[in-house]
């Protein structure tokens, strides 16, 4: 395959896929946005800004564990997890949103808007506004507010607002929209600040680069630790952000296997999973060309995940490049897959996981039984699973207060 | 020469401009999309925009995303859209148009959405979400089928790529009014007028402008400035209080009167 270094493209493409499919309204702030991040890339004060916050600020660099109870319980390969739990506020999305808040100041823009799905880039949004004394907007889907109460008030508490979206199926996909929508009118003074590997160019690759620390860390992290990279890295894959910066810098590292671990739901029937790699085709959402789940007219599919981070009916363009040329395999883990591996943490290692990446881990649990002991096996904990408490207990018809 | 031009060659003969209305095709169901296109032309619209109902409008403003969300819900298919396009293409003398997602484009095949249209009777795309860097593909098989491909300018765009975008842009040019969504405004931008002056001494082609007109006070202020107006939220937003049939032909007809009767 071609070097990492050729995608994407000037207009944004990664292979076939990704690009720009906006209204006009907003090609400049696109444009512009384009010049500003290359620049700011090239600033030795950004950068070295940006890497002393991501060391003071969020705890980087984060472990790499070696669950050894997890894998004597699996009975295979050597199972290690990089710690993005561990990050502040408990999930990878606060590497993108102090690197986007570093952008946004540079650009010299006052307010920010965000969407949010599970609220954990909410969060990380919020965090990073408050920190750099920027006004704050997130919109989040009625019914993922209802179902994320405690990450709704920690915005508040931030000095966010939160602004629930009433419209389509009232979940991450129509925050995405409202965003947009808000950006439209405000795009002169706003910055988006997009969560994930998603949308127009150049989100998919802003997103991409200032996540890849995650990647960077575990090569060397695995290097001190196993004495060499691993033989397989499993990251969960909703709009993809964790798995592209856990991924991206493994690419050119063929012998790295690179697995991606979509949310395979109750089924493999339409509506029932959220997993366009998986079962979905090329198309358009949302700005860029991927893999999305449509019906034949082209309408967004339904899509259904326990983890409302990964509920999501398309995927990061880059992913889709990374399938098509078959550097990354995509495969699907389902909910109660997800939640056995939950609970197996749990109990193994005493760590709680975030459901995204219980599905991740379950996959690692699942292929270490099938490989030798002396293989190991990096898995992305994307988050902690504090925030997923309440779902948990709602599952097993507990009552919390 | 397809009909779109020849509808503006029509009017700026007769010194007259163009009345666009927009509705949701499906919205609240076909029968009343095909009435309503009947009553426009016989009131006196100069081309009709039809919108082809999509689940992620991210250019639409809250009436015509509920709009698309009526239809959607009730059911509407594409392939039943171009039915009723054709019997109604087939019934009245303007021009039609399809303001349509690229998602849906894409999906059904940009050559066999074209011949679809063409087949249908219809003159000319819109496509809100396909900027021109994107659209050579798309353009090449348009001309092809001499079907107009309607390209946005808005207020955020460079004098550079406006005049790019108007040179790419057939049938007309849509400039937006202001940077945002589609929706009624009471207060239109000032430099507006401008705007559009300088855009329509860049190309030949018509400049239509749409976003925000409402009401027979924006009508008398701004076609004098432009070839034609576009209006759509506030058609869309009668035809969701009046429901199907009858009614919503005779609200949106007696509404459409009122702001033809302010043309100069």
């Amino acid at each position: 395959m071609p070097g990492v270094s050729s995608v994407p493209d000037a207009a944004g493409r990664f292979g076939d896929f990704g690009g720009r499919f906006v209204p006009e309204t907003l090609s400049r702030a696109l444009d512009e946005l384009v010049v500003e991040y290359e620049a700011a890339k090239q600033d030795a004060e950004f950068t070295a800004e940006f890497d002393e916050l991501l060391r003071t600020y969020v705890g980087r660099p984060s472990p790499l564990y070696h669950a050894r109870r997890l894998s004597d319980a699996c009975g295979g390969a050597q199972i290690y997890l990089k710690r993005e739990d561990t990050n502040h506020t408990g999930a990878h999305k606060i590497n993108n949103t102090l690197g986007q808040a570093l952008l946004t100041r540079r650009m010299g823009k006052r307010r920010v808007i965000a969407e949010t799905g599970a609220g954990q880039h909410g969060v990380a949004t919020a965090t990073a506004c408050a920190r750099f004394g920027l006004e704050c907007v997130v919109y989040m889907g009625s019914e993922d507010i209802r179902r994320q109460k405690p990450n709704v008030f920690s915005m508040k508490l931030l000095g966010a607002e939160v602004r629930p979206v009433t419209s389509g199926s009232r979940t991450l996909r129509d925050a995405i929209n409202d965003a947009m929508r808000d950006w439209m009118s405000s795009v002169e003074t706003t910055h988006y600040i997009l969560g994930s590997v998603v949308g127009p160019h150049p989100f998919p690759v802003i997103v991409r680069d200032f996540q890849s620390v995650i990647g960077r860390e575990a090569i060397e992290q695995s290097r001190d630790q196993i004495g060499r990279l691993p033989d397989v890295v499993v990251a969960c894959v909703g709009g993809g952000s964790n798995a592209a910066g856990m991924f991206y810098p493994f690419v050119e590292h063929q012998d790295v296997e690179l697995v991606g671990v979509e949310a395979g739901g109750r089924s493999d029937q339409p509506g029932d999973h959220a997993s366009p790699l998986t079962y979905g085709a090329p198309g358009v959402l949302h700005g860029s060309y991927s893999y999305v789940m449509q019906d034949e007219d082209g309408q967004t599919s339904d899509v259904h995940s326990i983890s409302a981070g990964l509920d999501y009916p398309g995927v990061g363009p880059e992913h889709s490049y990374w399938k098509a040329s078959g550097r990354v395999s995509y495969t699907t883990c389902r909910d109660d897959a997800a939640l056995e591996a939950f609970d197996k943490l749990a109990k193994c290692e005493g760590i709680l996981p975030a459901l995204e990446s219980s599905h991740a881990v379950a996959h690692a649990m699942k292929i270490a039984r099938e490989r030798r002991p002396d293989e190991a096996i990096v898995v992305c904990l994307s988050g902690r699973g504090d925030k997923d408490a309440f779902e948990i207990a709602r599952l097993r018809g507990e009552q919390l207060e | 020469m397809s009909k779109i031009d020849e509808c503006f060659a029509k009017l700026r003969a007769e010194g007259k401009k163009a009345f666009v209305p927009f509705i949701t095709a499906g919205d609240p169901d076909l029968a009343t999309t095909e009435a309503l296109i009947r009553e426009l032309a016989s009131r006196g619209a100069s081309i009709c925009e039809v919108g082809i109902p999509y689940s992620d409008p991210i250019a639409d403003g809250p009436v015509i995303q509920a709009s698309y969300t009526r239809a959607l819900d009730a059911g509407v298919k594409l392939a039943d859209i171009f039915a009723m396009l054709k019997r109604a293409s087939a019934e009245v003398d303007i021009p039609l148009l399809t303001m349509v997602s690229y998602s849906i484009v894409l999906r059904h095949g940009p050559q066999q959405y074209v011949d679809d249209a063409v087949a249908a009777g219809v003159s000319g795309l819109i496509v809100p979400d396909l900027p021109v860097d994107e659209s050579s593909a798309l353009a090449s098989i348009c001309r092809k089928a001499d079907l107009g491909l309607v390209h946005l300018v808005t207020p955020t765009t460079p004098k550079e790529r406006a005049v790019r975008i108007a040179r790419a842009s057939t049938g007309f040019l849509y400039y937006v009014s202001v940077a945002g969504i589609t929706g009624e405004r009471r207060e239109l931008p000032a430099e507006l007028v401008e705007n559009v002056r300088w855009l329509a001494a860049q190309t030949d082609v018509p400049v239509c402008i749409g976003f925000g007109i409402s009401t027979p006070e924006h009508v008398r202020q701004l076609s004098p400035v432009a070839d034609g107006l576009i209006v759509g939220s506030a058609i869309v937003r009668r035809v969701g209080e009046s429901g199907a049939g009858e009614a919503t032909v005779k609200a949106v007809g007696e509404y459409v009167a009122e702001l033809l009767a302010a043309y100069a």
